[in-house]
């Protein structure tokens, strides 16, 4: 399997027309293995197989605004089973950071809302700490009575900590993060 | 013999019972886990998403300091093993020599150390007549050209295991089908349907209960079967053990009950029917 990210000197991604060439999409013949693998095909825009075609035809805009890339649940079927070790997953990666990164408006709100209140727990006290960072997703997606009984039945169980388990290291940790973020 | 040890943030958390069976485990088998000094999180699915540059960085500062410790690092949770899986392969690839240390997930630690034989010595009270399947999910085995996994469509190594501890291992084909942990609190409805089919087909297989070695599948799979029932109008009620656990208890360990009473779906109704915890009911051994 070509994975893009060994491929490219660290710290230089990819703009999108040398996508196509790192990630081989022309080698596609559209056998569909990955779609019909994808456990998670039936809640997506485009199929994985669609997205391949896409890259390939430069529709850009369309892929940065659609739902597929924030639906993928990075389970790697899709790359581990291509005949063409074509990463697919690998490519819903970059776009997905692509997207982040040219502010387009993110098609599954919460997704990228839950990666950002688990991003600024890890930044805050080097680990996450599940009770606040709970509480951080939940006032930005404001579905504050999602699973509540699921939160206390996991406090009554000992499996939610009310104190976060902080590193010494916090700002050695903090300094990682230097990009702009979901 | 001493290993380094990873627990990762969720170990620490929702899946504090995959590190005390897990620890329990190491103590029976004269393993001696030397948690990693100051760790951090990894980075998870939400640094991989999202920038790749804090994905690779959050698991490396953690190789480098297992790096000073010199010794192989046990990664119990499928997420932190495959982030600091992957970091280790880029790393060593770019420098081109090997980083001096093994990262390996509990299973691969056991085989790779001749430990599952003494575990197979140390049983005391054999799981027999428990039916399970054994689930590995997606990271144990995905991508494997990260994880180095021959058998990434059909894992074998935690039916083996099982099987050791005297449990009946089923086949069944959805062994490494996603949970779609980590959509789990994000989109629910996706995540019902699959653990859903999931439920469905190991009960057609006839399990009565499923083994894991991911935190996320295990809270993924057991929190939500009252949920499911009630909405799938299909009874559910599937005890999931961390394969730690199962080896516990057929260890003998005295702490099994205290990790049991941690699940949501209580797996000690089930055991006590095999005779192999006393049930309230039921007061022989």
């Amino acid at each position: 399997m070509s994975d893009i990210s060994s491929i490219l000197p660290s710290g230089s991604p990819p703009d999108f027309s040398s996508l196509a060439e790192i990630a081989n999409v022309q080698d596609c013949f559209q056998c569909q293995k990955c779609s019909a693998g994808c456990p998670v095909a039936f809640a997506m825009d485009y199929k994985p197989n669609q997205v391949i075609q896409m890259v390939s035809l430069g529709m850009k805009d369309r892929l940065l605004a659609c739902n597929t890339i924030w639906i993928c649940a990075s389970c790697y079927t899709c790359s581990t089973r291509c005949p063409n070790e074509i990463d697919i997953a690998g490519v819903m990666d970059w776009l997905r950071r692509t997207a982040l990164k040219e502010n387009v408006p993110v098609a599954e709100k919460g997704v990228s809302f839950f990666h950002a209140a688990f991003l600024d727990s890890v930044r805050t006290h080097g680990r996450v700490h599940e009770l606040s960072m709970m509480a951080h997703y939940k006032m930005k997606t404001r579905r504050y009575f999602d699973d509540m009984k699921l939160g206390w039945r996991m406090f009554t169980r000992g499996k939610l900590r009310i104190f976060p388990s902080n590193i010494k290291r916090k700002k050695e940790v903090a300094g990682l993060f230097t990009g702009p973020g979901p | 013999m001493k290993a380094s040890y990873y627990p990762g943030c969720a170990l620490h958390g929702t899946a504090l019972e995959y590190d005390e069976s897990a620890r329990a485990v190491a103590r029976l088998l004269g393993v001696e886990l030397v948690e990693l000094p100051d760790w951090s999180c990894c980075g998870a699915s939400s640094a991989h998403a999202t920038d790749e540059a804090l994905a690779l960085n959050l698991a490396a500062r953690n190789l480098t300091i297992a790096g000073t410790q010199g010794m192989d690092l046990i990664v119990p949770c499928a997420a932190c093993y495959s982030r600091l899986k992957a970091a280790e392969r880029k790393i060593s690839g770019d420098r081109g020599r090997d980083s001096g240390f093994r990262v390996l997930n509990p299973m691969e630690f056991l085989f790779l150390s001749g430990l599952s034989v003494r575990l197979q010595e140390l049983v005391k009270r054999p799981l027999t007549g428990l039916k399970v399947v054994c689930y590995y999910g997606c990271l144990l085995v995905r991508p494997p050209d990260v994880t180095g996994v021959k058998q990434y469509e059909h894992p074998e190594e935690m039916d083996r295991l099982i099987e050791l501890m005297g449990a009946e291992p089923i086949p069944w084909s959805y062994k490494t089908d996603c949970c779609g942990g980590s959509l789990s609190l994000t989109r629910t409805d996706i995540v019902m349907r699959l653990t859903g089919k999931l439920f469905e087909k190991a009960i057609e297989a006839g399990a009565e209960a499923m083994v894991v070695a991911c935190p996320l599948c295990q809270s993924n799979l057991d929190s939500r079967q009252e949920e499911i029932s009630r909405e799938s109008g299909n009874h559910y009620e599937l005890p999931i053990f961390y394969f730690t656990e199962l080896i516990g208890l057929a260890l003998g360990h005295r702490d099994a009950d205290k990790w049991f009473k941690r699940h949501f779906v209580d797996p000690r109704k089930l055991l006590a029917s095999k005779g192999l915890v006393r049930g309230r009911s039921n007061e022989k051994e």
